[in-house]
């Protein structure tokens, strides 16, 4: 056993830490230590300066425009950049739809779309949920039609964030009606410019323009957009979830968050004092930075799994349900710490830049334990799946 | 990074595993509950043949040279079956203080013979109000003709009502000190007393016990300082048995709610008793990863490094471990609140394991004292 990285990886460390210091622009920088409300536009900038250094999709095969760096090396680097404050990339499509891309797709459409998800040309929205479909997500009724050389799509899809920035959508859509629910569903590219496409954003309780509705009426399809066979989108979509498990342990946000409570606390006084001097309210911050250390662990194990190049073990499969209570009990806290000044809403110089970024940013990560598969339909697939508990 | 144990740690977390499992079921320690020693010291002379005893220890003293990390996969599968000889008594909190305290002549006496098997040691450092503070001792050594003079109280000395020797802490002229005395020494009183999770301890009086200069162990005044790595190392070895102890609760909790029926149906087809089972599952989960950090930084001579990791694995005992305690008990319905039902003897052992060696506020207190936690943000 030995639990640290290499000298070589620790070098590394120092290579990606210097590099984002001086690629970062000077505004983006004042804002990842100040409010830190990026936008996509931000989010954007940020991805072509890495993509102009080769280092927009660390996690892709080297022949589609990846690093070719190993697991460690790769976590790293989301370290130092999640420390560093750095935007977040869009992740629709650097993370979700060009691996499934590479995986299933097929050579026209690893040619047709993957250069320009890694070039910012083009970006993506997921088109999964439906009103009446959320956690039972195959019970989908967005329809599409066999029209010959082409698709016919009628449906709504919701939750589809960042549409209203968006090039393109990857969607579920059902294609067979008369099979089991789960047969009958296919995964499909969708041109957000195609005729019949209509996106309306709706704001989320941060007030961040996250989320949208996007709806289709008679939106023509060519059969070529379908990913991994006509009736196999269930399949598609389990694989897709794979990926989205690593990707929500909140490792970044946890850590950085925490930063930003400490700092904040250690200008906010009590009685007097600084309250991270407080014996109290230090107990309340140690607690939270103890529980994620283990969680950091866990996630080291499954690090170490993946450098050996296996699966991560079934212990990953917590690292959702974990890591997302977690950034809420850190950003709760941080309200907690910041007392009268968490009733801040978008000012600018009525309460310390690092305070106002804390309200929103809390009440965005609300949706933290119900996007990605809410947490309660994650139990239920750890308890079917690992723990092999009888279904009723 | 590497979770993984190497050849040898595998097969020794085997060979324990397999001798808890067929050798020693959990029958043999309810049966050994009502015994006056509560073990077999003919299983701690195997144990000694089988080398477990000597994993942590250097060739020099007899030892085989490992790590903690040799130590914790003992105690771990120790715990699966709750093997009652003292191991963490002995080996850790007397054996890991010998080694760093002791000089060649003193671990020839008092380690060499206990690795081999054929003694015990004990550890009595804690008094009635110390509450965790290894400095805060009322015990005193007065230097004396012969070597010194101790007098005082110790309490809960695990395994003080067998071992052979004794390691206590005394207050001498230059500070806390250590000193070996043998449990038979003229003026050592030990009064038995029974632990909630069916061990022993003693209760142990100093009344002007006279011991040579040979036994205090290094420098008057150096005994705060070993006792402060011994505590880490046995923090670090409580949460390993806890591991053991939780996994072993969550796969009983497990198999009951795939077989015990109500309402017409499997228990565990419920989804109320599904999403405790996953709850209690990521509970132990961190506990198991957080504990590899612990046994690895255990060794780690960086306090800072050191007292972090420990302390949030101690602290992961106390909040996630113990709330996977409660609930395999409770889940077990009427059955886990008898004592007909094993369930409740792993339960009993996690509250001792949670009351020894720091609880939960003590280390949530030291891990925020920590100057790094500070440091960077005023």
């Amino acid at each position: 056993m030995n639990l640290t990285f290499t000298e070589e990886e620790e070098a590394f460390r120092e290579e990606v830490r210097t590099w984002i210091q001086a690629a970062m622009p000077e505004e983006m920088r004042e804002k990842a230590d100040g409010e830190g409300h990026f936008t996509p536009e931000d989010s954007a900038e940020w991805h072509r300066i890495l993509y102009e250094k080769g280092w927009v999709a660390p996690h892709w095969p080297k022949e589609f425009g990846g690093t070719g760096w190993d697991a460690a090396r790769r976590f790293i680097f989301s370290e130092e950049m999640e420390m560093a404050g750095a935007p977040q990339l869009s992740s629709f499509g650097l993370s979700m739809v060009g691996p499934l891309i590479i995986n299933h797709g097929t050579d026209a459409q690893k040619k047709r779309f993957l250069p320009k998800i890694l070039s910012a040309e083009e970006f993506w929205c997921q088109g999964y949920s439906e009103p009446s479909s959320g956690s039972d997500l195959a019970s989908l009724r967005t329809t599409a039609e066999d029209a010959g050389d082409h698709f016919i799509v009628n449906g709504q899809k919701t939750w589809t964030s960042y549409a209203q920035f968006a090039d393109w959508i990857f969607c579920l859509v059902r294609t067979d009606p008369s099979v089991k629910k789960q047969a009958g569903i296919t995964f499909m590219l969708i041109d957000l410019k195609s005729p019949g496409v209509e996106v309306k954003p709706m704001l989320t309780l941060g007030h961040t323009p996250a989320f949208c509705d996007t709806f289709f009426d008679n939106v023509k399809v060519p059969k070529e957009n379908v990913v991994g066979g006509i009736n196999n989108g269930w399949t598609m979509a389990k694989a897709l979830l794979g990926h989205e498990r690593t990707l929500l342990a909140m490792i970044g946000p946890s850590r950085h968050t925490l930063v930003k409570l400490k700092r904040i606390a250690a200008t906010r006084l009590v009685n007097g004092r600084p309250m991270l001097e407080d014996p109290v309210w230090r107990a309340k911050i140690a607690r939270l930075e103890m529980r994620f250390r283990a969680h950091l662990m866990v996630s080291y194990r499954a690090l170490a799994e993946q450098q050996k190049g296996r699966m991560p073990g079934p212990e990953s499969s917590i690292l959702k349900l974990v890591g997302t209570k977690l950034i809420q009990e850190i950003t709760e806290l941080c309200m907690e710490v910041m007392g009268e000044n968490s009733l801040t809403w978008y000012n600018h110089d009525v309460v310390p830049a690092v305070e106002e970024s804390i309200g929103p940013y809390f009440c965005y990560e609300r949706a933290a334990t119900i996007y990605g598969g809410s947490n309660e339909i994650q139990r239920n697939v750890i308890a079917k799946m690992i723990l092999q508990l009888p279904s009723s | 990074m590497d979770f993984e144990l190497d050849q040898d740690q595998q097969m020794l977390a085997k060979t324990v595993a397999d001798f808890a499992k067929n050798e020693s079921p959990v029958e043999r320690f309810r049966k050994l509950r009502d015994d006056d020693v509560g073990y077999d010291s003919a299983v701690w002379t195997h144990m000694g043949e089988l080398g477990w005893l000597g994993v942590p220890f250097p060739e020099s003293v007899g030892g085989f040279g490992g790590g903690f990390v040799e130590c914790a996969i003992v105690l771990e599968k120790l715990a699966t079956t709750l093997v009652p000889e003292p191991y963490l008594a002995s080996v850790v909190l007397g054996g890991l203080t010998l080694l760093r305290a002791g000089n060649d002549a003193q671990h020839a006496a008092y380690l060499t013979p206990m690795i081999e098997g054929d003694t015990t040691l004990a550890l009595a450092y804690s008094e009635a109000q110390s509450r965790h503070d290894v400095t805060a001792v009322g015990t005193t050594a007065t230097p004396d003709a012969r070597g010194y003079r101790l007098s005082g109280k110790k309490v809960w000395v695990l395994n003080g009502h067998n071992a052979d020797h004794l390691i206590v802490s005394a207050k001498a002229p230059g500070g806390v000190t250590l000193f070996v005395v043998p449990r038979d020494a003229k003026g050592l009183t030990v009064t038995v007393a029974k632990t909630i999770d069916g061990h022993k301890a003693a209760f142990v009086e100093l009344q002007d016990v006279i011991v040579t200069e040979d036994a205090r162990l290094g420098a008057e005044g150096s005994g705060a300082a070993v006792l402060d790595r011994t505590i880490d190392y046995a923090a670090a070895g409580a949460v390993a048995e806890a591991v053991g102890i939780t996994t072993t609760m969550l796969h009983m909790t497990i198999d009951y709610l795939g077989t015990r029926e109500q309402f017409g149906a499997k228990i565990g087809s419920f989804q109320a008793l599904q999403h405790r089972a996953v709850d209690m599952y990521a509970e132990v989960e961190l506990l198991r990863s957080i504990s590899m950090a612990s046994m690895v930084r255990a060794d780690d001579d960086d306090d800072d490094a050191r007292r972090s990791d420990v302390s949030a694995a101690k602290y992961q005992l106390a909040t996630g471990g113990i709330w996977v305690a409660q609930q395999s008990l409770q889940l077990h319905g009427g059955i886990g609140a008898t004592d007909e039902h094993d369930i409740g003897l792993y339960f009993k052992r996690m509250y001792a394991l949670n009351a020894l060696f720091g609880d939960e506020e003590h280390h949530v207190a030291r891990f925020a004292a920590d100057p790094s936690f500070v440091e960077a943000y005023t």
